[in-house]
Formats: C-alpha cells, sequence, structure tokens
C-alpha cells in the first residue's frame, strides 16, 4: 500500500512501486482530469502539481511520491487558479481541451511565482505543453490576461 | 450462450474466437461485407459533393423541418441542441447549437450542446448519405436543417403560450428565451412551455429569420459550450470512460507495414501483475489488465515473431526515389487543355522544380481508444470520439456479428482526430470488436493506443511528390504548366472508392492542382497522376490533397511571378480573375500585413522577407501573409501571419479565427520539421522526442480578418491549414533563403 495526499485527501492505493503517478491518479484514483499524451514527459498533458510544482505526472513513480501534497485539475483553489481558469474560460482557448489540463496546471504554476510574466517567461513555462490544436496565441494571450486577473 | 451465438452469427466458431485464429484483416473486410451488409455509402463523399455549384439544391437535407431530432427543452428551461457531427476541437457543438438557437430565440446562457446518438435515419451527413464527419462539411450540411429545427421549434412553443393565453399567435413575441405578449402583459419561459409545446404537431413549414436580425450568428462573443468542462477536468473522453469490470487492452503490432504475426509467448507478460489475458487478433496480439499501465508493462513482456514476407521493407529514400522517377512519366490525366509540354517547348522561359512531401502522422493528443462492451439484449454499447458513426456500427457489428442497429455508440468529445478517427474501416474500433470477440465478450475491453502506437500506426498523410514545369513568353504570362503527382490512394479498396476513384485518378490526390483556379488563365494546362504503392497505410489528414498541392502549386506560382519580375500579388491577382472570392481574400491579406510597404531589416540587420499564398478548399478562400526573419546561421523566425478568409456567413467568428490560427500552426509545425520516415520499413520515429511537435515558441503571432458574407456558410477546420506553410516558404525565399521544395524545411535548411 502507498499513501498518497491528492487534492487535500489521503488515499491509499494497492499499486506497485514503480507505477506512474498518471495511472495511478487516472486508472486507480479514478481522477481523470489529468491526461495521458506520450508517457514520455515530452507533452504536458499529465502535468499535476507536486507541493505546488509543476511536474510530469507519467515520469514521477508512485513510490517516488512520499509525504508530497499532489495537487490535480480537480483539486484547484486559490488565487492563481482562478486567474487562469477564469483567462482561460474569458478568451475561449480550448479546441479539443485535451492538454488543456496540463496547460493550466503549468500556467498556475507560472502564475503563482510570477504576476509579470514577459514572453520569455511564458515560453520558459509552457514550453513542455503541446497543443496539437495549436492553441497557442490564446495560450500566450490567456497566461498575460490570468497574470493581470492576479495582479488585481 | 450469449457470446457464441454471436460467434456463430459471425461465421465463427467459438473455438477459434477463443484461440483467438480469427481472419486475416483482408478476410475481415470482405467477411464484413458479407456479415454486415455491405458499407453502404449512399450519396458521395466531401469534395465532389461539395463542389455544389449551379445545380446546388435549395435546401441540404430532408425539406421538412425535424425539431424533435434535433432539439430538447426541459422544464428547467436549458435548450440542449444535439449534434450528429463529432466536436473533436473545432466547436462544432457549438456551431451547430448556435444555428438552431439563433432561429429559436433562445438565450445563449441557456444553451447547452450534446453529441447525438448514432442513427442514420435522423442524424446523416447529407453529402456523405451516413452519419460521419469531415471534409469541412459539418456547418455546410446542417445549415438549413437546424435553421428549419429551430424555427419550427419556435412555432410550437409560440403555439403553446397562443392556446395558454387565448391569444393570436401574430400577437406573441419570442426574444432571449422569453416568450412575451405585450398587449396583456404576458411572459412565460421556454422551461414553462416545454411541456405543452411538446404535444403539438410539428409544423410543415416554418419562415427563416431574416440574417440581419440574427443576434447569436455572427456574434464573435458567444463563449463556446464546452468552455468551461475542457477547464476544470469534467469533460470526458473516451480515454476517461470506466465500465464495471473493463479491462483495457493495448496491441502489439507488426513493425512493418504488412506484417503479421509468425507465433507469440505470453508466458513472462502474464505473469506481469494485473494482466488478465492475452490474445491473438487481426491486428496483433492483445494483452488485457486491470489497468493501462498493466497492460503496457504485459506488453513489453511479450515476445512475438513477426512475419515480414508481405511487409514493406524499403527505405523512404528508395520510395522518393521510385516516385521522382514515376513523376517524371507520363501518368493518368487529371486535367488535360491544349498541349502543355509542346507550349513549355516553345516558352521564352521554362521553369522546373520537383517537392517531396513526407509522411505525416496526424497524432491528435488523445490517442485512438474506444470501449466497447457487450450489452445483455444481445448487442454492444461504444463510447469512442465516434467519427464516422454508420460505418462504426455497420463495422462492429459485422466483427462481433450482431445487426448494425444493436450497436450503441455513445460519441464522446474527442482530443483531436484531423482526420485519424474517420477511417473506411474503422480501424481501431473494429480492433476494439476483434478484442471484445477474442474474450467471448466477458468484460467491457478499452482498447487504448500508446503514442507510440499513434506515431508508428499508419493511415499517414502519403508520402506525395509533385513535378512541375512551367512556361513564360516575354511578357512574363504563362503558356504552359504541366505538373506529375505520385502518392498513394487511400481510397482504393475502400467503401469509398466508387465515388473518389475516377478512372484510376484519386480525386484527393489531385484536388487543388487538378482544379486549380489559375488554369483559367493557362492556355495549356497539364496535371497527371500516378498511383504509388505501398503497405503503408494512408490516410486523409486535415485539409487531405491540398496539404501538398497548395503547396506546391503557390511555392511554384512564386517562383513564376520572380521570373517574371511581377510583385508576387499582382501576378496571383491577374491570374486569378473570374473568381472574385479568391481575389478578396487575397486583396484583404495584403492590405492587413501592409504588403506595399517595404519590409525594415531585423533589428541586427538580419534579412526579412514577406510571403503570400491563397487557396481555396473546402469551398472556403483563405490566403496568408507571413513575415520571417533569417538569423544568418540557417534558421528563420516566422514574425507574424495574417490571414483572410471567406467561408460564406461566420457561424461563430471566434471559432473560425480559433480555426484559421490552429490550422495555420498545424500547417506550419508540420512543414517545419515533422516527417514519418522508413529504415528498411520501420518507422524511425516513436513519440513526441522524435516527432517534435510544434510548441508554443514556434508559434507565430496569428491575425485573422474574415470576409463579411452573405453566402451559405462552409468549412473552417481544414481550409486553415493548406496556406500558411507555403506563405512562410515564399517568405524565407523572398528574404533571401533558399526555395524550399523537400520538405519538412529541417531537411534542406532555409540559407
Amino acid at each position: 500500500m502507498i499513501r498518497l495526499t491528492i487534492n487535500g485527501q489521503t488515499r491509499e492505493v494497492d499499486v506497485p512501486a514503480d507505477m506512474p503517478l498518471l495511472w495511478v491518479l487516472r486508472d486507480v484514483v479514478g481522477l481523470t482530469g489529468t491526461k495521458y499524451g506520450c508517457g514520455v514527459a515530452a507533452c504536458g498533458a499529465c502535468t499535476v502539481h507536486m507541493d505546488g510544482q509543476p511536474v510530469r505526472s507519467c515520469q514521477t513513480l508512485a513510490g517516488d511520491v512520499g509525504d508530497a501534497k499532489i495537487t490535480t485539475i480537480e483539486g484547484l483553489d486559490g488565487k492563481a487558479a482562478d486567474a487562469v481558469q477564469t483567462a482561460w474560460r474569458n478568451l475561449d482557448v480550448v479546441q479539443c481541451g485535451y492538454c488543456q489540463s496540463g496547460q493550466i496546471m503549468s500556467a498556475i504554476a507560472l502564475i503563482a511565482e510570477n504576476r509579470n510574466p514577459t514572453d520569455a517567461d511564458i515560453e520558459a513555462a509552457m514550453d513542455g505543453n503541446v497543443c496539437r490544436c495549436a492553441t497557442y496565441v490564446r495560450i500566450k494571450a490567456a497566461v498575460k490576461e490570468a497574470a493581470k486577473l492576479a495582479r488585481a | 450462450m450469449f457470446a457464441k451465438r454471436l460467434l456463430e452469427a459471425a461465421g465463427l466458431s467459438p473455438r477459434e474466437a477463443l484461440t483467438g485464429t480469427v481472419p486475416t484483416r483482408r478476410a475481415f473486410l470482405k467477411g464484413a461485407a458479407g456479415a454486415g451488409g455491405a458499407l453502404v455509402v449512399a450519396a458521395a463523399l466531401p469534395m465532389p459533393a461539395m463542389a455544389a455549384g449551379p445545380a446546388a439544391p435549395q435546401v441540404v437535407g430532408p425539406p421538412e423541418p425535424r425539431p424533435l431530432a434535433f432539439i430538447r427543452i426541459g422544464t428547467d428551461n436549458t435548450v440542449t441542441v444535439l449534434a450528429k457531427h463529432l466536436d473533436k476541437g473545432q466547436g462544432i457543438v457549438s456551431g451547430l447549437a448556435t444555428i438552431a438557437a439563433e432561429e429559436l430565440d433562445a438565450d445563449w446562457a441557456q444553451v447547452r450542446g450534446e453529441h447525438a446518438p448514432a442513427d442514420v435515419k435522423l442524424y446523416a451527413n447529407h453529402f456523405f448519405g451516413i452519419q460521419g464527419t469531415g471534409g469541412s462539411t459539418a456547418i455546410a450540411n446542417s445549415w438549413d436543417e437546424l435553421r428549419m429545427a429551430g424555427a419550427a421549434a419556435r412555432a410550437m412553443l409560440v403555439e403553446a403560450a397562443a392556446q395558454r393565453w387565448k391569444v393570436p399567435v401574430a400577437e406573441i413575441t419570442v426574444a432571449k428565451g422569453v416568450v412575451s405578449h405585450a398587449k396583456s402583459k404576458r411572459t412565460a419561459t421556454f422551461g414553462e412551455l416545454a411541456e405543452a409545446a411538446a404535444k403539438l404537431p410539428v409544423p410543415q413549414t416554418v419562415t427563416l429569420k431574416d440574417p440581419s436580425k440574427y443576434t447569436l450568428i455572427g456574434n464573435p462573443k458567444l463563449h463556446r459550450l464546452d468552455h468551461v468542462s475542457k477547464t476544470d477536468g469534467t469533460a470526458v473522453f473516451a480515454m476517461d470512460v470506466k465500465r464495471p469490470g473493463m479491462l483495457t487492452a493495448v496491441v502489439a503490432r507488426p513493425p512493418r507495414f504488412g506484417g503479421s504475426v509468425k507465433s507469440f509467448d505470453a508466458t513472462a507478460a502474464k505473469a506481469v501483475p494485473g494482466v488478465r489475458d492475452v490474445v491473438q487478433v487481426a491486428t496483433g496480439v492483445a494483452v488485457l489488465a486491470d489497468h493501462t499501465w498493466a497492460a503496457i508493462k504485459g506488453r513489453e513482456a511479450l515476445t512475438v515473431e513477426w512475419d515480414d514476407a508481405k511487409a514493406e521493407t524499403r527505405s523512404t529514400a528508395q520510395i522518393v526515389e521510385e516516385y521522382r522517377k514515376l513523376a517524371a512519366s507520363p501518368g493518368l490525366k487529371a486535367a488535360a487543355k491544349g498541349d502543355a509540354a509542346k507550349a513549355i517547348a516553345g516558352a521564352a522561359t521554362v521553369l522546373e522544380a520537383e517537392y517531396v512531401f513526407p509522411y505525416l502522422a496526424h497524432a491528435p493528443m488523445e490517442p485512438l481508444n474506444c470501449v466497447i462492451e457487450m450489452t445483455k439484449d444481445g448487442g454492444c454499447e461504444i463510447w469512442a470520439g465516434a467519427q464516422f458513426q454508420t460505418v462504426e456500427q455497420q463495422v462492429a457489428a459485422a466483427v462481433l456479428g450482431i445487426t448494425p442497429d444493436k450497436v450503441k455508440i455513445n460519441t464522446l468529445w474527442a482530443g483531436g482526430s484531423f482526420g485519424r478517427r474517420a477511417t473506411p474501416n474503422a480501424d481501431y474500433i473494429a480492433e476494439a470488436a476483434m478484442v471484445v470477440k477474442a474474450i467471448d465478450g466477458r468484460a467491457p475491453v478499452h482498447l487504448v493506443w500508446t503514442r507510440e502506437d499513434d506515431i508508428q500506426g499508419g493511415r499517414y498523410r502519403p508520402l506525395v511528390v509533385h513535378k512541375i514545369a512551367a512556361g513564360l513568353d516575354q511578357a512574363g504570362n504563362i503558356v504552359g504548366w504541366r505538373q506529375g503527382i505520385v502518392s498513394q490512394s487511400f481510397m482504393v479498396g475502400t467503401p469509398f472508392e466508387p465515388m473518389l476513384m475516377k478512372d484510376g485518378i484519386d480525386a484527393t490526390a489531385v484536388e487543388g492542382a487538378a482544379d486549380m483556379a489559375y488554369a483559367g488563365k493557362i492556355p495549356n494546362f497539364q496535371v497527371e497522376y500516378h498511383q504509388g504503392k505501398s503497405p503503408v497505410t494512408t490516410l486523409w489528414w486535415r485539409s487531405v490533397g491540398h496539404t501538398h498541392t497548395a503547396y506546391a502549386k503557390e511555392a511554384f506560382i512564386d517562383e513564376l511571378a520572380a521570373a517574371a519580375g511581377k510583385d508576387q500579388v499582382a501576378f496571383r491577382m491577374a491570374l486569378l480573375e473570374g473568381h472574385p472570392r479568391l481575389q478578396a481574400v487575397l486583396k484583404l491579406a495584403a492590405e492587413k500585413a501592409g504588403w506595399d510597404k517595404p519590409l525594415a531589416k531585423g533589428p541586427n540587420g538580419e534579412a526579412r522577407g514577406r510571403g503570400v499564398a491563397v487557396h481555396e478548399s473546402f469551398q472556403s478562400y483563405v490566403a496568408h501573409v507571413a513575415e520571417v526573419t533569417l538569423d544568418g546561421r540557417g534558421g528563420y523566425r516566422v514574425d507574424r501571419v495574417v490571414c483572410a478568409i471567406d467561408c460564406g456567413i461566420a457561424v461563430n467568428p471566434d471559432v473560425v479565427k480559433a480555426q484559421i490560427e490552429g490550422g495555420t500552426g498545424y500547417g506550419l509545425g508540420h512543414a517545419l520539421r515533422n516527417e514519418i520516415t522508413l529504415t528498411d520499413g520501420r518507422v524511425d520515429q516513436a513519440n513526441f522526442d522524435t516527432y517534435e511537435p510544434m510548441r508554443l515558441s514556434d508559434m507565430p503571432p496569428v491575425e485573422v480578418h474574415i470576409v463579411p458574407s452573405d453566402a451559405r456558410p462552409t468549412g473552417v477546420g481544414e481550409p486553415g491549414v493548406p496556406t500558411a506553410a507555403p506563405a512562410v516558404a515564399n517568405a524565407i525565399a523572398a528574404a533571401g533563403g533558399r526555395r524550399l521544395r523537400n520538405l519538412p524545411f529541417t531537411r534542406e535548411g532555409v540559407a
């Protein structure tokens, strides 16, 4: 049994220690908002927060999580999260939407630390998140809008 | 017992199914036609059908309004519009709802969207004759049907109010979801009238709104109906479906196209904790497990010996070499006017170019997957990002030995498709059904393709070679144009072949070339087609033939303009005489981009250039102008892209913009660095680390300008793709870079 803290709740899961957190979340715990896109940390669709830091859950092993607090798209809370989700909705960023949980998790981690990101900051924080619909024009704009909302 | 009967009906003994000895794919397809009835496609497919012309009917679809098929008004005052088309990101659930809600005079806040069930009698695509999404046809074929449905539902609400209030229908008004009678100051919501209205007869004729009265259609401020559920993790994709007792299956498939299983050893795979079964199916060996991770680990532990006797064993370079030889030889004439060879031979200036386009994977963010569960009534239920529902019903039924009406499909939001989910043989649905059959239907099966399966799994945009020669006279007029196109056909051997193959020519391989608008001004014009052959599977890929024909045409016309010493926009404008919609988008994009103003050099003196491309696809008209900077080290940056589109009435202008932004990115990203290559028949790329997708830092700013129009709406999902890459290539050339003829751009470098 592995004990995990996910979205503020403690969960005991009977999984092998080398099972990626992604599959624990999706197939065992039932939190499917976090997506599988590549399994090799090349697309960012599986991004969740570990103690507030964005990590690729497909490369985070269940046995390595320890006491870290996991936050998924379903467990969002706080000003940065509100700002990012609001900005994403105001600008109608989504198309197919499959990558957007990961995009949003990366953006929240950025905004939580940097309320005034430059274009370079945005590229550095978001370049690991692939969007095959290429919603990038709006992602860039929404991160800026979120920063503005978070500053207010 | 139940499953046994299913298998017998499918012509298979239970033993065959249990041991996994199922027919080969070819036999399966033949069997599919026998057991499930031929895959009937009543009407034609995207392109020919869309080329409606002057004989286009007044009403597309049934002449009578069908509000009950499309609109549900709840007593909770919600209006739910059923979308017969798959929303894979293009916003069609919102678009279709907008059309119905407009005529209904609903308040956008009360409108919901839902995918319709699979039922070809109610939900056929009127251009296909089957229920299916593709060819950027969704809005165009639904335009009349949903306006009539909305108007009829509105009339029923008004009638219900008139009866309740005992007032004349003519005195009742409707706005923003409220029905009012001004004289008596009475109002009612749709929800309050819903039950009474549902009991009334459906009107047989309706009067549609004057477009000047539209408040929803054309409104740029409407939010997509999925803008909340796709930002809080609640939107359900097939990948997210969980059924009681469900097993997840991944399939080991032949590493070479055309290969098959010789033998396999499942001992180690079955020892992986969580693995429940290993079965052979026509496409490979399936590992079934309690969850995805165990299935993947189980497949890794599997030992399979493959039979490559009929497999592709060539490398990309060999295929290209063979195609180049074919392109230089006479082919089947897809277009022929005058004597192109003679005209070119006698021309003052002759230009020749050869273009090579690689295989490309669609790589939608959500890899292919679906859930199939046998149901107690002798049927099955499917959860999928279903794109060709009628074909999927027929194929699943044939595999499972049931009738198509017993196949219930739950169409869910799809995480992209770009054409991949629409296959003539419902490939991944068939595979899942074969796995279900192989385990005797004892558990629901979630078939999951990993990203590696997706990148290496074929159904690619074909590898294509174009060879073009053209001649200019002394005045710089094109006197002759001869173009050879070599491409595999993905229509051969499918139910679509009779519609889209004519005299051996695949219409989807030459579209955008054989019918190019410029040909009207070129007295001698010839386009020839050669069918390349390979076991590598290919498929339509966002904008289909236009992915390569628009590039070859626009890159080559650019060279001709340069050789003629003419301005790139003016040269095209003259050739497009008689094509006012193409001219209009070209003019608009050029104006908005400031085409007439010289482009300043980069901050450190870098060379910069501006390029243009214009094209018609799916009856929409698009022009791109791109500005690039060459970095002096062999690289380039796209600084700005300006695009103009004429898609008739823009139902959701913001969605139109989003599709053109995204289509631009899709076109540019692949041209930049994507290719699927083979070494001895094996795919060299495997995942997003080797098939590196466009990323945020690659994406230029994109401005989209929509030409105001009162013409019938046409599609926007695909038309943003074709002109994006050639505009950039032409800009690179204008900046002094290389003419890029061998894609992707990373193959040769720009300077």
